[in-house]
């Protein structure tokens, strides 16, 4: 069985007496969309975070592409392959659409050094730019600020940005949440587009999405992970029935 | 392709409106070429309206719009809230005047460099040595953020002041004496005039490369500092580099303001490291209005202009100062250049 | 060694002193959130009121007390008329405001009082000296200054650990919303916390009167070193505060009585008194390069 892309190993992160995540562990194998669900306060953020460099774990270990990427910041990770969308959105208001994309672009390109040649007028960033924002259906608002934008034109900003530094694992927070009926399928293309090329590692609560997209569904509960399968084993395992249904764990 | 259902359809992104970008541009270009023709008149109108001390303010005015401007990039565009940068601004003047004591003294600085009266000689040198000391205390002051910035960046100048106080060599608390302009070609420096124009071109320059700095890729990133560094974490950007390098073209940018001071007033002292002046400095930046090219030119008019008119009146001009500043910082979300504003939603 | 004894009891009590600035600076900024540029203006307000109230009266009594309370009541002043509304803006105006503050307040100062600089006598009580070990004087007011500060040291760090008001001060730092949820009055704590910390200035300016000339400017002199203080210590942590004040106090005013000594020894006397009085006020600065260097969070992390 070849190396998974990610492996999470006994991930631990406590908040106070909170173990928000308690010896987690979990497997991304290349190009598969994981999905990762569970109630509120199983540890799914967390675990994100931690995942991204946000949060120093304070047991266990990430193990990416075979190379341990603990002690690597965030913007280091993301130089290697790693990439994020942000449950709530992290963007660049003042900004229009297109300068947050062209940016992730530019940042994907070695440094950032220039100091002469307009950067928005550059075709070679500019053009790359307008593809992300047209795979993301979002290239007739490039020009709109982003404080102008609807709040399901903002999550599909967040992913566009997330694609544009072209990752080789996504790590996608309910990317979701907050969208329209529309958007939402929009959304599911998208990503269904994306198999084979990048591995998925998507939190959500929306089953429709998960069922859609998720080659592999973990579920998570009190900061572990309860039960791994297909959508069709998830649907029938009975640690996963307790988790959201059993007896509550607050 | 995948697209979300806009109810109405807006259009397709090539059908921006051309006409307003056209005439923004067109606008920009024009305010551009007209200041800069006010500029080259005002010393014909100042002597045609019989008051040629206009000259002396609008020399005084350039030279702080470079300062402003240079803090603008750090504080405007990057959002870094750096409240010590009078003390670039002093560096550079003392680099002007260290120079041109040693070449009166016909003695070398530290036994090995000669002192120097050339100007194309002192302005490199201002610029190059606060660029070093803001690289020194830029990397330290860096690693913080937030109030612990504001507060460290304000106490490193104020030992930079102190420095300068210490060192009784070059007048220490008095100041330096610097007897003559430096030296620029066959210019006549010591005419307010030519000193003015000689400002004005300097200003052009440092103002066009400025524009070309904010445009550029490393100007998108500062701005994106400025709004979300998370984001940019998250884009694979590790901002502390860009942060400093901001930060030492900053304190060559005030450098140059102040060699250039140094010769208008022919006089250094520690003064001009004073926590107070750093404190205007950032005020001409935010009445002129953050992250714009030429809110800082505003500020420095502003600023000048109403001290000018201030101490004509009172001598308790502060006391009618500090109002203001309060009603600008509470009633005004940019600065001055805001209210002159009525669109949205442009970056500046 | 009696002088170094003596010179680190004197910087003992100027430690006190950046102590009664910097914990309600750091009060203020950790609450807050807020830059007070104008904070040195209430060490100078208790300052004048109590000069102007000594000479009127005669009496250190009154005059502490007038010091207190303009302090105080400048602090309630300039919180509802200007700081309260800029609890939700950013640095840079909460920096424009507090700067306009303190112009105003320098120039009204000079208005009302003149440029000249105002002395306030020593209480004869007081003025002697005492013998802390046998053979070694010391000025007594100065004694009760560091007893006094360290009073207060105390008394804070009661306030905040023990009592009601002390734990909404540290949960309003750190869990502003739920302190609001939970029905507290935030404003009023804000307001509470302002006026405290324009109090606590107020008092090391009027202890300080007696020691140095009352003028416009002393505000601002120390509000710097106070900021140096503060981001040793640690924003927010009164602890860090002391910490930081003890160190500075010391450290400062040793290196103003040694250095220039040491200099002598190397050039002529007035290059080195210049060169030391320049070097030794740089010296603090230096030192806290180096915690910056080592701990960027200062000294003490605030409790959260």
């Amino acid at each position: 069985m070849p190396e998974p892309l990610l492996r999470i190993d006994n991930l631990t992160k406590r908040f106070g007496s909170l173990a928000a995540n308690d010896g987690l562990s979990l497997d991304v194998a290349a190009g598969e969309v994981h999905a990762v669900i569970g109630p509120n306060g199983a540890g799914k953020t967390t675990l994100i975070s931690q995942l991204f460099g946000e949060l120093r774990p304070d047991a266990g270990a990430i193990v990416f592409a075979g190379r341990d990427i603990g002690a690597l910041s965030t913007a280091q990770r993301v130089r290697i392959g790693l990439a994020r969308s942000f449950q709530i959105t992290e963007l660049l208001r003042d900004y229009t659409a297109l300068d947050n994309v062209t940016l992730a672009v530019q940042a994907g390109r070695g440094h950032c050094f220039r100091f002469w040649s307009n950067a928005r007028a550059d075709p070679r960033l500019r053009g790359a730019a307008l593809a992300v924002l047209a795979r993301a259906g979002l290239e007739r608002r490039a020009d709109i600020v982003v404080s102008e934008l609807s709040h399901g034109e903002q999550k599909q900003l967040e992913l566009a940005i997330a694609l544009a530094t072209k990752p080789r694992l996504l790590l996608l927070d309910e990317p979701m949440a907050g969208l329209g009926t529309a958007e939402c399928a929009s959304t599911i293309a998208l990503l269904r587009g994306l198999k084979g090329t990048a591995t998925i590692l998507l939190v959500e609560h929306d089953m429709d999405a998960v069922f859609a997209l998720a080659d592999r569904i973990s579920v998570l509960a009190n900061g572990r992970r309860v039960a791994t399968g297909t959508g069709d084993e998830i649907r029938n395992d009975e640690a996963a029935q307790m988790a959201y249904f059993g007896e509550g764990h607050t | 392709m995948l697209q979300a259902e806009r109810p109405g359809g807006a259009g397709s992104a090539q059908r921006r409106i051309p006409s307003r970008v056209a005439w923004r541009t067109l606008w920009r270009i024009a305010g551009v070429v007209a200041l800069l023709l006010g500029a080259l008149l005002l010393p014909w109108a100042a002597n045609k309206t019989g008051d040629p001390a206009l000259i002396s303010l609008a020399t005084r005015i350039v030279i702080y719009a470079i300062a402003a401007a240079s803090l603008n990039l750090i504080l405007g565009y990057g959002g870094l809230v750096s409240f010590g940068h009078a003390a670039y601004f002093g560096v550079g003047a003392y680099a002007v005047g260290i120079l041109y004591f040693h070449f009166s003294q016909s003695e070398p600085f530290l036994g090995l460099v000669p002192g120097s009266n050339r100007f194309l000689v002192t302005l490199p040198v201002a610029v190059a040595t606060s660029a070093l000391f803001a690289l020194v205390l830029g990397a330290l002051s860096l690693r913080t953020a937030g109030l612990q910035f504001i507060m460290i960046t304000l106490a490193f100048a104020q030992m930079v002041f102190f420095l300068f106080v210490s060192l009784k060599y070059y007048g220490g608390d008095d100041g330096l004496i610097v007897r003559h302009r430096n030296v620029l070609f066959d210019l006549n420096m010591a005419d307010d005039t030519t000193f003015y124009f000689v400002c004005v071109v300097t200003a052009a320059v440092y103002f066009f490369l400025f524009w070309r700095l904010v445009e550029s890729r490393f100007g998108l990133l500062l701005g994106g500092i400025r709004q979300n560094e998370r984001r940019l974490a998250a884009i694979g950007i590790s901002t502390y580099r860009y942060k400093l390098v901001a930060f030492v073209i900053a304190g060559a940018g005030a450098g140059l303001a102040g060699a250039l001071m140094a010769n208008f007033a022919n006089f250094v002292s520690p003064d001009l490291l004073n926590w107070s002046h750093s404190g205007e400095l950032m005020i001409m930046v935010i009445l002129g209005g953050g992250a714009t090219l030429f809110g800082p030119l505003i500020g420095s008019a502003l600023l000048i202009g109403l001290e000018t008119v201030l101490t004509g009146w009172t001598e308790h001009w502060q006391a009618v100062l500090g109002p203001v500043l309060i009603l600008v910082a509470l009633f005004t979300r940019h600065g001055v250049l805001s209210l002159l504003r009525t669109g949205t939603g442009s970056h500046a | 060694m009696t002088l170094a004894l003596e010179q680190t009891l004197n910087g003992i009590q100027f430690g006190v002193m950046l102590f009664l600035l910097a914990a309600g600076l750091t009060l203020v900024f950790g609450v807050m959130r807020i830059i007070n540029l104008a904070h040195g203006s209430f060490y100078m307000i208790g300052a004048y009121a109590a000069a102007l109230a000594g000479e009127r009266t005669g009496s250190f009594a009154i005059a502490a007390l007038a010091g207190l309370a303009a302090a105080g009541l400048a602090g309630l002043i300039i919180e509802y008329v200007v700081v309260r509304r800029l609890y939700a803006r950013d640095y840079v105006q909460q920096v424009l405001a507090t700067f306009g503050v303190i112009l105003l307040v320098n120039e009204g100062v000079v208005m009302l009082f003149g440029r000249q600089p105002l002395y306030l006598p020593m209480p004869p009580s007081l003025s002697g000296s005492v013998q802390i070990i046998p053979g070694v004087p010391y000025p007594a007011y100065r004694l009760i200054i560091i007893a006094a500060g360290l009073l207060v040291a105390l008394a804070l760090s009661l306030l905040i650990n023990r009592t009601r008001i002390g734990m909404l001060v540290r949960a309003g730092s750190t869990h502003r919303e739920m302190v609001r949820a939970l029905g507290v009055n935030i404003r009023l704590l804000y307001t509470f916390v302002f006026g405290f910390g324009a109090l606590l200035a107020g008092l090391g300016g009027l202890l300080a009167a007696p020691l140095l000339a009352v003028e416009v400017g002393m505000g601002e002199q120390i509000l710097i070193l106070t900021f140096v203080v503060v981001v040793i210590g640690g924003v927010g942590s009164v602890r860090g505060a002391f910490a930081g004040a003890m160190l500075v106090g010391v450290t400062d005013t040793l290196l103003h009585a040694f250095l220039p000594t040491l200099l002598h020894r190397m050039m002529t006397a007035s290059d080195a008194d210049a060169l030391g009085a320049g070097l030794s006020s740089m010296g603090i600065y230096l030192v806290m390069a180096l915690v910056l260097l080592i701990r960027p969070q200062g000294l003490v992390r605030a409790s959260g």
